[in-house]
């Protein structure tokens, strides 16, 4: 019983991280229907932003801010200079040209950094809290991500649901013709997702790096779980993201505790697998819209 | 006034538009008419940016059009009502019509230009806060008209409102339209398939084939054409 309720809490602490990445996937996913394979590879560069930036003595916070405002720009660079200029044609070229950014992103953070994993410092403590006598598996640092994922997710809600730039947002996202007819500035609204989707995959750098060995390729495994969990959720939506993010973490954890971590991969494919079964379009997207 | 001059548009190989010139005056409808393929919608696409012409020019009031993005077309008074999907299925009701509005009202004149538009459509009135998705097809053809008008447009741009609506609310629809045509300085290009009651409430008609302006008239004498009406609107 207490192993099952540390791995809970091991699968919501990873599954939040994963809910963020999937959350950039969904965001960009929605407006221009592309799957950004180099979300979590920028991720990764910015981190390693942060890593310079720590060495170089500017504190974590400061390094933090400033890492999440690079992810900002790097995401928005990336849509205007790769993505803008193949709109129109196949949707799979762009998809292509992510995959290529992924791998140019890995090598040059190899070339740079060396591809030998190193360590990252976390925000807070990673032991274990202890509630009397028992030491459960959630550090102050899974607080952290906690509050982190769901700051950014509530943030991110407010924007869409009470803003009138989250409307245009939304409506760019889902209507471009249309939206432009009605006065709203698609180009830059797509610009400002990719924007946002870009803070997210830092984020999920950040708080994926003290964990794991951190390294040029440290991302590719937590992209292939966030993307497992961006398809449970819909692709549409952001609380499909959360959600699916959340049981893409525990499915995971609970592989990795009762079968072997060696494993986990295999677990999130046999999901991925079920969930593009189940349901083409995923559990948590509205069904196919009537037409006229 | 709107000025369309000696317009020509290609897909690849196919002409859409051949020198298609006329003028459509503000206060009036003008009715766009012809058979499925002659060139509607590639018109008003044109006119409101969405599609690039070969040659020609686009005047509004004095104002080139062509060139121009589409959001700025709009941001000029150009509401394009498009061809059947033009409603946005994921926002509801009431943010279809506030989106309209967010380039050209203040904050706090929005609410009341909605609340106008839902008493001029009052079936809407208990839907604001639907899905747009759920409305049927005359709803919804409600909402994109609303939402045109909702911008006070100087050129409304409307491609077959009529599409699927029963005949009494097409009848509706068309008078609401002279009202507010007549009623204002708007110019409205109408495309119908619906030739007889597009003819009932246009002041003028401009006839299409293959993409070919075959007659540019007053709508009472395309009305009274028996030759013409058999030949192109088949009635
Ligand atoms: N995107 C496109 N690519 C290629 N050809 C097109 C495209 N859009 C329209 N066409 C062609 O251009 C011609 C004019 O089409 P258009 O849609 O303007 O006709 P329409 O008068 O609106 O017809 P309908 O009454 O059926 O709506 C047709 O032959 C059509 O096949
Ligand atoms: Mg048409």
């Amino acid at each position: 019983m207490s192993l099952f309720f540390n791995y809970t809490l091991n699968g919501i602490s990873n599954g939040m991280i994963y809910s963020a990445l999937a959350l950039a996937l969904v965001l960009i996913f929605r407006a221009t229907k592309i799957i950004n394979f180099a979300q979590g590879a920028a991720g990764m560069m910015t981190t390693f932003i942060a890593s310079s930036l720590l060495a170089h003595g500017v504190s974590y916070w400061w390094a933090f801010v400033l890492v999440l405002a690079i992810g900002f720009a790097f995401g928005a660079m990336t849509e205007r200079i790769l993505i803008r200029p193949l709109q129109g044609k196949s949707e799979l070229n762009p998809v292509i040209v992510t995959i290529g950014l992924l791998v140019v992103l890995e090598g040059v953070a190899g070339a740079i950094y060396g591809n030998a994993s190193r360590g990252f410092p976390a925000a807070y403590s990673q032991s274990g809290l202890t509630f009397g006598h028992s030491r459960i598996a959630f550090s102050h640092f899974d607080v952290f991500i906690l509050v982190a994922v769901l700051v950014l997710m509530i943030a991110i809600l407010i924007l869409f649901r009470a803003t009138t730039l989250g409307l245009r947002m939304r409506a760019s996202a889902f209507a471009g013709e249309i939206s432009r007819l009605l006065g709203v500035r698609v180009g830059i609204l797509l610009t400002l997702g990719w924007g946002l989707a870009g803070i997210a995959g830092s984020l999920t750098g950040l708080l994926v790096a003290p964990t794991s060995s951190f390294g040029p390729y440290y991302m590719d495994l937590v992209l292939v779980y966030a993307f497992t969990g961006a398809v449970i959720g819909g692709l549409e939506s952001p609380v499909g993201a959360l959600i699916g993010g959340l049981v893409t973490g525990l499915c995971i954890s609970y592989v990795g505790g009762y079968l072997g971590s060696g494993l986990e991969p295999m677990g999130a494919l046999v999901l991925l697998m079920v969930a593009l079964m189940a349901r083409p379009e995923g559990l948590f997207s509205r069904p196919a819209a009537r037409r006229v | 006034m709107l000025e369309i001059k000696d317009l020509s548009v290609s897909y690849g190989a196919v002409r859409a538009l051949r020198s298609v010139s006329f003028e459509a005056q503000p206060g009036s409808i003008t009715a766009v008419l012809g058979a499925n393929g002659a060139g509607k919608t590639t018109l008003l696409r044109t006119i409101s940016g969405l599609v690039r012409p070969r040659t020609g020019s686009v005047h509004f009031n004095g104002e080139e059009l062509l060139g121009r993005r589409v959001e700025t077309i709009a941001r000029q008074g150009v509401a394009h009502v498009p061809e059947g999907r033009g409603i946005i299925e994921e926002l509801t009701v009431e943010e279809n019509l506030r989106l309209a509005t967010l380039w050209c009202l203040k904050r706090r004149e929005r609410q009341t230009a909605i609340e106008e538009i839902l008493e001029l459509f009052p079936r809407l009135m208990g839907f604001r806060h639907r899905h747009a998705s759920t409305l049927s097809g005359g709803e919804r053809q409600m909402l994109v008209l609303g939402r045109a008008l909702i911008s006070r447009p100087r050129l409304l741009l409307l491609d077959e409102p009529s599409l699927g609506l029963a005949p009494l609310v097409t009848a509706q629809l068309m008078g609401l339209l002279r009202d507010h045509a007549t009623g204002t300085d708007v110019t409205v290009v109408l495309v119908e398939q619906n030739a007889r009651s597009a003819l009932s409430v246009s002041q003028h008609a401009v006839v299409l084939n293959l993409g070919e302006v075959v007659v540019s008239s007053s709508a009472a004498e395309v009305a009274a054409d028996e030759g013409l009406r058999h030949h192109y609107l088949g009635f």
